[in-house]
Order: structure tokens, then C-alpha cells, then sequence
């Protein structure tokens, strides 16, 4: 199988009608993903449980950047994510909606912090007179 | 796959193959590409849930905080069960490619049964918050939290279940090429219902717990 695949290596990455052919990685992938993971998984939940860090504004980017890490590992190593896969298809969808997830997290926490922030109900008689004059 | 075999075996028809599939850049295996695509569409479900939650998840309505509920060492056995799922799952996959039928099974019940486990925790936390008085209804950070983790373990469940299917279908029919695409469609749900796992344990669980 992996002479197989190193042959054809060099033209693109599918090379049958069968799934078989495709990159399902093998025990060394699957072995370095699930090492890398239970690593990535450990380190924050020790954070988090130890209160090592105390100021909670970089706690949080610690464990999201822990959290990019490993989704990226997840990808590689499990889902067998490459930019050749079904001929580049799969990584233009990912793209995609990378580019949709970032826009509806980042827009929906931008507008509901303003809305919180300037919708306060101390700051609504000023926008009352506003209106009435 | 008896077909591949052959094809590649001749010397004269795997360099015709090899040439003709250089020139062909339209994906063979549309179902890979559709399911992924499904994936995709997925992702923007959990997306919008992790929005919510990322919008609502500090409005406690003077209820008890994640801080207050979340039990860490039963999420972090969770996540446990989910990652080992992945890897038996992985092994599942190696042992369909050595076209060892049995042994694909074993892994896949293995996969079957800390995906199992998985969801018996959850439920057992969901039904304990529920008894504390911490149902959907308390506050506007317990119906998004609800929503959000309750969706992906409903992803779980119609996992474990397409995956006992499939064992069926496996132990029917063998090892053929319709339930390799089965089971390599399963293989990138089941990851990547682990990927979207990541963001909730860190998302939710630990960063709800930060003060």
C-alpha cells in the first residue's frame, strides 16, 4: 500500500476510482496525532484546574491558541486534511467557511458588546430628550 | 477493490492511468467531497450555537454561574472518551485497509462503546444540573449552554447509531467498496464531531469556569 501510494505520490493525490487510494494515514499518523491531542488536551485543563495563571483576559487567548493547536492537529492527523485532497476542493470549503465562522463569532460579539455597552438603561433618558426635542 | 488491483498489477495500464489521471483535475469521489461539504454546512450550525453561547454565556439571571456548575474532572473523562473513540476509530480504518474484516469490527465496537460512555456522562451531567435547578429554562447562559453541548452530543448519538448500522452492513455485505465510502464518510463525522468537541471543553468548560 505505501509503495503503491509513494508512486503515484508525484501526479496528484487520488489515483482510483476507490476510496482505498485516498490518504488514510497509517498507525504512525494516527499514533502522533492522538499523542499530540492527549497533550494539547492536558495542558489546559491543568491550566484551568491549577489557576495557574490568574489574570483571566490572558487565560483565555492561553487555552483558545491551545484550542487552534489542536483543532489544526485533529485536521492533519485524523481528518487527513491537505491542500491536494479532492482536488483542492475540500481546502477552498474549508476556507470558506473559516472565513463564515470568523464573521458570525467576531460580528456577533462586536455588535452584542456595543449594544450592551451604549443601550445601557442609565443612558436611555438622554436618548429620550434626544428624541423629544 | 479487486478492480484497483488489477489495473495496477499490469504494468502497461498503470502508466496509461498514471498519465490520464494527471491531465484529469475533476474530483473522482464525489461523495467524499459532498459529505465534506455537509461537514462544512455543519460547522456553520455549531457556529451560530457558539455564537450564541459567546453572547449569552455571562448572563446568569442571578443563577448559578459556570463556575458553580461545571464539574471538570467529569469533562476532562469525557473528553477522554471522545479522544480514545477517535484513535479506535483510526484503528478501525487501518484494519479496513489491511482488509481484515473482524478486526474492523472489534475497533468499531471499541469506537461504539466510548462513544457510549461519552454520552452516558453527558446525559448524566445534563440530568444532574437539571435536578439542581439548573435546567435550559433557569438563565439565558443555561439555554445556550443546553443548546450548544446538547446539539453535539445529538451529533454523537446519530454517530454511534450510523455506526452500529454500519457494523451490520459491515458484517453482511464485507469489506466492499459501498462501505468503504461508508465508513471513510463516518470516519470524517466522527472526527469531526472531536474537533467541534475541542471548542466546547475549551470554549465552554474551561473558559466558563475563569472567574
Amino acid at each position: 500500500m505505501s509503495g503503491h501510494d509513494t508512486h503515484n505520490d508525484h501526479g496528484h493525490g487520488h489515483d482510483s476510482h476507490y476510496h482505498d487510494a485516498h490518504d488514510h494515514g497509517s498507525l504512525k499518523t494516527y499514533a502522533i496525532g492522538f499523542i499530540l491531542s492527549v497533550i494539547l488536551t492536558a495542558i489546559p485543563f491543568w491550566l484551568v484546574m491549577n489557576k495557574t495563571i490568574t489574570n483571566t483576559g490572558t487565560m483565555g487567548l492561553v487555552l483558545l491558541a491551545f484550542a487552534a493547536v489542536q483543532v489544526v492537529v485533529h485536521m492533519v492527523y485524523f481528518l487527513h486534511m491537505n491542500a491536494k485532497s479532492e482536488g483542492g476542493w475540500n481546502m477552498m470549503a474549508l476556507i470558506f467557511t473559516i472565513m463564515i465562522v470568523v464573521i458570525a463569532m467576531a460580528g456577533s460579539l462586536w455588535v452584542m458588546y456595543h449594544m450592551n455597552t451604549n443601550m445601557m438603561p442609565s443612558m436611555m433618558p438622554e436618548m429620550n430628550m434626544q428624541s423629544a426635542s | 477493490m479487486s478492480e484497483t488491483i488489477v489495473h495496477n498489477t499490469g504494468a502497461p495500464g498503470a502508466e496509461e492511468r498514471r498519465s490520464y489521471f494527471v491531465r484529469e483535475h475533476h474530483p473522482e469521489n464525489g461523495s467524499m467531497l459532498g459529505f465534506w461539504l455537509y461537514l462544512m454546512s455543519d460547522c456553520l450550525i455549531f457556529a451560530c450555537l457558539f455564537a450564541t453561547y459567546a453572547v449569552l454565556g455571562r448572563n446568569y439571571a442571578d443563577g448559578p454561574t459556570g463556575a458553580a456548575l461545571f464539574d471538570l474532572p467529569l469533562v476532562a473523562l469525557n473528553t477522554a472518551m471522545l479522544l480514545l473513540s477517535s484513535i479506535t476509530y483510526g484503528f478501525a480504518m487501518l484494519a479496513m485497509q489491511r482488509k481484515q474484516l473482524g478486526s474492523t469490527l472489534l475497533w468499531l465496537g471499541i469506537t461504539g462503546v466510548f462513544g457510549v460512555a461519552f454520552l452516558s456522562l453527558e446525559m448524566y451531567e445534563f440530568l444532574h444540573l437539571i435536578h439542581e435547578g439548573a435546567g435550559p429554562q433557569r438563565s439565558a447562559f443555561l439555554s445556550s449552554f443546553f443548546a450548544l453541548v446538547g446539539t453535539h452530543g445529538l451529533h454523537v448519538l446519530f454517530g454511534v447509531i450510523w455506526l452500529v448500522t454500519l457494523m451490520f452492513q459491515l458484517k453482511k455485505h464485507g469489506l466492499t467498496p459501498e462501505n468503504g465510502r461508508r465508513m471513510m464518510c463516518l470516519s470524517l463525522f466522527w472526527h469531526f464531531l472531536d474537533v467541534i468537541w475541542i471548542g466546547v471543553f475549551t470554549f465552554v468548560y474551561l473558559m466558563g469556569v475563569l472567574p
